[in-house]
């Protein structure tokens, strides 16, 4: 009898989480029949893909969607290589600084990171990276949430190892691509996999690098479909469901990553 | 030898951050103070952005409600911890459960702001239903009428946050050492003396560090404004960080703007100041 209610809870709360996205999916699949029709329809009528073509047609998805594997290919790789670069000496060195280059990269965490945009498309300008993608990958490649989880794998590798490479004359660096890096590969894969879905869901600060359409990502361009087709609901709907599809797919096969990468945090 | 290694590993890093994250807030700090542009020259002018802006109806309406924001603390918070403790079990399907909650998180916003969109419409679902439950006459606007529709955006950010601290009470509570309960049990503790006197206080840390955040996130939003209502209507729905983001980028006014996160960069950092001083764990 608890458990029924336990379930029928969990069911009302799923409910309001996933309903949105249902709804989403019903309008793109259906193609008869006014969207906002009283009462709603909550289940396809004469369902068909008519809408998710009409979606290529209209914008140059194709281009949205390999800029969006571009851009979160080389964050993934840029940010796995820098921060566990960073991460490795922090938590396995020691040298005058440590502290305070650890504290300075807490103190990222305060900061009103939100609006560094403003600065950033100042720099961005000067370094004349506006409309290319280093621009929008840059800013995004270090951050702290990553260096501490990685810091944190670093720590928890026996020193054992690094002190058995050290006497047979490895440098510091066999030692980190080597030994380290491979003994802490769960890790990399999970801050790999929560970056590539950040970088992919990644709105404003592209938004504001990249000025020609057919070099948006997924995410900018999606909206740009709500410019140009007003009027077409189901078009948009169709949009959206094939821009979240691919974090939605990634998010529901690597889960446990998704809820390691929150264990590490909690440490 | 050693130490010069040590550097040279955290360069690119560092080199990043000070470029991408840290010049940004000394510079912008500055720039708030003076009327810079790209095509002409600058000037210091003192207090004048702040002054503006304190005068102008739309930011002080935005700090307003980036201060009403943190009414959704305590919801997001319990609503999390809440749902942690249902999902913290080996009934069959859980994970399925889980990964629902979870996955407003891993939505992009402009994707959030058009399904919202639907769902808020006056023809659309959530007025069905509650036409259909008989809890109202006539549809609501709930996007267009100038109270309602900040307390649907914070609606829609407590319902993309709630999955992300959920898996962070989560992590902690499955790190609760199994023999505490056990030992509870054995003494004759109930369920609930169970949660207030071992789960809650080893949960401690996990709270304080999620409440931070989730008050810091409250009065940094302005994502959700952006996709949903654009500040509207009548500039009901402006944030603190909203006016910047709207005064930099729609009006490329960008002293204003920086002087508006300026002052909510201040208030991020004195209530984070405050919080981390009274929550902080006791035992240790």
């Amino acid at each position: 009898m608890k458990t029924i209610a336990h379930y029928l809870l969990l069911c009302a709360i799923a409910l309001v989480c996933v309903f949105p996205f249902w709804w989403t999916l019903v309008t793109a699949l259906s193609t008869e029949g006014n969207i906002f029709a009283f009462p709603p329809t909550f289940w396809p009528k004469a369902p068909s893909l008519d809408n998710f073509i009409e979606v290529f047609r209209a914008i140059p998805m194709w281009s949205f969607f390999r800029n969006s594997v571009f851009i979160a290919a080389c964050t993934v790789f840029w940010k796995l290589l820098l921060c566990s670069a960073a991460a490795y000496p922090l938590a396995r060195m020691q040298f005058k600084g440590r502290k305070l280059i650890f504290g300075l990269i807490l103190a990222t965490l305060v900061l009103p990171s939100e609006v560094n945009f403003l600065v950033n498309f100042i720099t961005v300008t000067k370094l004349s990276l506006v409309d290319t993608y280093a621009g929008v990958i840059l800013p995004n490649v270090v951050n702290a949430v990553s260096i501490l989880l990685l810091k944190q794998a670093f720590e928890e590798v026996p020193q054992d190892l690094i002190d058995a490479a050290r006497v047979d004359g490895a440098s510091e660096w066999i030692i980190f691509s080597k030994i380290m890096l491979p003994l802490i590969a769960p890790w990399l894969a999970t801050v790999g996999i929560l970056t590539a879905v950040e970088a992919w869901n990644e709105y404003i600060w592209p938004s504001i690098v990249m000025s020609k359409p057919d070099e948006f990502p997924l995410s900018v361009g999606v909206l740009y479909l709500r410019g140009t087709f007003g009027s077409s609901t189901r078009v948009i709907a169709a949009g959206t469901v094939l821009t979240i599809l691919p974090t939605l797919a990634a998010f529901l096969f690597t889960q446990r990553f998704f809820m390691r990468g929150m264990d590490g945090a909690v440490k | 030898m050693r130490k010069l290694t040590a550097w040279l590993f955290l360069a690119p890093a560092l080199i990043l951050l000070a470029i991408f994250s840290f010049w940004p807030v000394a510079f912008g700090s500055l720039l708030a103070f003076t009327d810079y542009s790209l095509i002409r020259e600058t000037h210091w002018v003192g207090l004048d952005n702040f002054r503006y802006i304190f005068d102008n109806e739309m930011f002080v309406t935005g700090l307003k409600n980036s201060l009403l924001f943190l009414l959704m603390v305590p919801f997001v918070q319990i609503g999390a911890l809440s749902l942690a403790v249902l999902v913290n079990n080996q009934l069959p399907g859980i994970r399925y459960f889980r990964a629902a909650f979870y996955v407003p998180v891993v939505t992009t916003v402009s994707v959030v702001g058009i399904m919202w969109g639907f769902m808020f419409h006056e023809q659309g679902a959530l007025n069905y239903v509650l036409r259909a439950c008989h809890l109202v006459g006539a549809p609501v606007g709930w996007l267009s009428n100038d109270t309602l529709a900040l307390f649907a955006i914070m609606f829609v950010t407590l319902w993309r946050g709630l999955g992300w601290y959920m898996v962070m009470y989560l992590a902690a509570l499955q790190a609760v050492p199994a023999d505490m309960q056990e030992a509870a049990i054995l003494d004759g503790a109930n369920r609930w003396q169970r949660f207030w006197k071992i789960t809650v206080p080893m949960l401690r840390p996990t709270i304080m560090i999620c409440s931070v955040l989730s008050v810091l996130a409250a009065l940094k939003a302005y994502q959700e404004v952006d996709v949903l209502t654009q500040g509207g209507p009548m500039n009901s729905t402006f944030t603190g960080l909203y006016y910047a983001y709207d005064q930099g980028l729609k009006h490329l006014k960008l002293p204003r703007a920086l002087a508006a996160s300026f002052i909510v960069s201040l208030f991020c950092i004195g209530i984070a100041l405050v919080c981390l001083r009274y929550l902080k764990p006791k035992h240790r």
